[in-house]
């Protein structure tokens, strides 16, 4: 499933624009920026509550599918700016990590 | 790739998160444009954004110099920070000395030197209390 399908599916809403019809590949959790560097992998949905300017730079080092900002937070408004420069998806939920990490296992089989 | 060794020199702003991962994205598509095989471009981005990171936060700026050659790839991070009392303490995974501030934006989890020596193949410290720390990574292309 393309990273707009499964936000157009799941009522999630781009913060970011990049290249929308990347598929997702697998999921990692994790706001902890060390790790998430070291574990995401290219295609990944990447999903956290860091909404701060350096996830658009681990983002472009990592190249995951898509950020999702789980949880309603808000982007820094550095952020958007920066991840709208480098081209990453960034979407935005209310949902938890565990319920869109759920749908990912769900839609993205 | 040219036998002729590449160098290239950041300047690391020690105020400034925000630019944090501008030298290690501009390594990557240096390596990427010269081929490099993506392993080893993933390890050089990871152990690269964390040095940066590190020289951001506690060596409060600094530089890192790359040499691009045909065996390997070397960076070398220079500040002119605190320096590292106990450099064996540092090195253990989840011991950190961080701000809150940096805390805050989901660093200071004690994996910055850790991450540093799991992606390169050598790693090596020299610190003076007072006077700065410069960490020497090389990760080998052949």
């Amino acid at each position: 499933m393309t990273v707009k399908e499964f936000a157009e599916k799941n009522g999630m809403h781009f913060l970011s624009c990049g290249e929308t019809e990347l598929e997702i590949s697998g999921c990692y959790i994790g706001d902890l920026l060390s790790l998430a560097m070291s574990r995401v992998e290219c295609g990944n949905a990447w999903l956290t509550v860091q909404g701060n300017v350096n996830i658009a730079g681990v983002a472009a080092l990592t190249e995951p599918s898509c950020i999702i900002l789980v949880e309603d937070r808000t982007l820094d408004e550095n952020t958007e700016t920066k991840a709208k420069e480098q081209g990453i998806n960034i979407l935005s939920t209310e949902l938890s990590a565990y319920d869109v990490a759920c749908r990912l296992y769900e839609q993205c089989q | 790739m040219s036998e002729k060794a590449i160098s290239l020199h950041y300047e690391i702003d020690g105020n400034n998160f925000t630019v944090a991962g501008q030298a290690s994205s501009s390594i990557k598509k240096v390596l990427k444009q010269l081929g490099v095989a993506p392993e080893v471009i993933r390890k050089v981005a990871i152990s690269m954004y964390e040095g940066e990171i590190n020289t951001i936060i506690h060596g409060k700026g600094g530089v890192a110099d790359v040499t691009i050659s045909s065996e390997s790839i070397i960076i070398v991070f220079k500040d002119n920070g605190p320096g590292i009392p106990d450099i064996e303490k540092a090195m253990q995974s989840g011991f950190s000395t961080a701000s809150d501030e940096a805390r805050e934006l989901g660093f200071g989890a004690g994996m910055g030197l850790p991450n540093m020596k799991k992606y390169s193949d050598n790693m090596t410290i020299e610190s003076e209390v007072g006077k700065g720390t410069t960490v020497t990574l090389t990760v080998n292309l052949q």
